[in-house]
């Protein structure tokens, strides 16, 4: 994708449509365990970034990220605004220089430890992270847009059957099994999106 | 420390703009105008959350040379006000704390120790006494 900056923009629509169309689904499951805003929450964020893709879509992409990010924190609320946002940020900062495929092996490890850092958190505690984590290693491994989309689904699906240790779900303890996390959810859907995007242009 | 007789400023962020703007009323029947005070609530949209914009105001705001202390309710709220605080300049950002303290309460007693001109360090450690 790097270089071919006409994609930002589009990929910027496709993740708005993604979460446009999930956001009642987001909702509910933030309503089973949480104080039901996620889906508002991510939406008010992805029609703030989707205003600027114009702005973005003429930035190098890491300056680019870096911006998404700050838009996001300024505009998601919730835990997942500063999340989504630390992630974003942190990859834009860390992909400064060097090739593309490098730069990311390289931007999105330290950028997850960020989030995880952020939040106070670590894998299996239903989160999002749990499904960064599942990213970042099939990333590592030089795998398909389409298993790395497939193992983010997995990871989401698998914060069902775990016990939340952080944010509003972990007052309900053990009633908190039996639920996707919709952080988990959202990012897997949008790992999808970009996957699915990058997969379509590649064969293009 | 005292600096300059400044007071430690409060800041007092929840979910909800009517238990933000309760608790600082509570802060002002208690000292009156001798904290600098600021407080915000509720998301982008007006509904229930929080948002690091008014976050950044409100610190902006209750802006003292001894330093501010942020009162905050659930999780997202502290999550916000840390980013926030990461915004601003890095020397008014050190002299930014998160209290770990109930919010009503807390900020009630970190107020009362911040018009008898404690430092930034004291009123947090006597809110924080609060906590368990
Ligand atoms: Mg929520």
């Amino acid at each position: 994708m790097d270089g071919d900056r006409s994609t930002l923009a589009g990929l910027i629509e496709a993740c708005r449509e993604a979460i446009a169309a999930n956001a009642e689904h987001l909702c509910a499951l933030d309503r089973a365990i949480g104080d039901g805003d996620h889906g508002t929450n991510m939406k008010r964020g992805c029609e703030a970034v989707y205003a600027e893709r114009g702005e973005l879509d003429a930035m190098p992409l890491p300056r680019a990220l870096e911006r998404i990010g700050m838009t996001l924190v300024m505009t998601v609320g919730g835990a997942a605004g500063p999340l989504y946002g630390t992630l974003l940020i942190e990859m834009g900062r860390r992909m400064e220089g060097g090739r593309a495929k490098d730069r990311l092996a390289h931007a999105l490890p330290e950028a997850v430890e960020a989030v995880a850092r952020r939040g106070r958190s670590q894998a299996g505690e239903k989160t999002l992270l749990d499904v960064l984590y599942a990213v970042q290693s099939e990333v590592l491994k030089q795998e398909t847009p389409a298993r790395i989309a497939a193992a983010a689904g997995m990871a989401a699906r698998d914060t069902i059957a775990m016990k939340a240790m952080r944010g509003r779900a972990s007052f309900l303890g053990d009633r908190s099994i039996g639920h996707m996390d919709p952080g988990a959810c959202s990012c897997a859907l949008l790992t999808d999106t970009i996957c699915r995007y990058i997969g379509e242009s590649q064969l293009a | 420390m005292k600096v300059n007789g400044a007071h430690v400023g409060i800041v007092i962020v929840s979910h909800s703009p009517l238990i933000a703007r309760g608790t600082a009323d509570m802060v002002r029947q208690m000292v009156g105008d001798s904290v600098p005070l600021a407080w915000c609530g509720g998301n982008a949209d007006g509904g229930l959350g929080t948002n690091v914009g008014d976050i950044v105001e409100a610190i902006s705001s209750a802006w003292s040379e001894a330093g501010v202390a942020v009162f905050v309710d659930l999780g997202g709220a502290e999550t916000n006000s840390e980013m926030a605080i990461e915004m601003l300049e890095p020397a008014r950002a050190r002299r930014v704390l998160i209290c770990n303290a109930p919010l009503v309460e807390g900020a009630v007693m970190a107020a009362a120790e911040a018009s008898g001109g404690a430092a930034l360090a004291r009123v947090v450690a006597t809110a924080e006494e609060l906590s368990p």
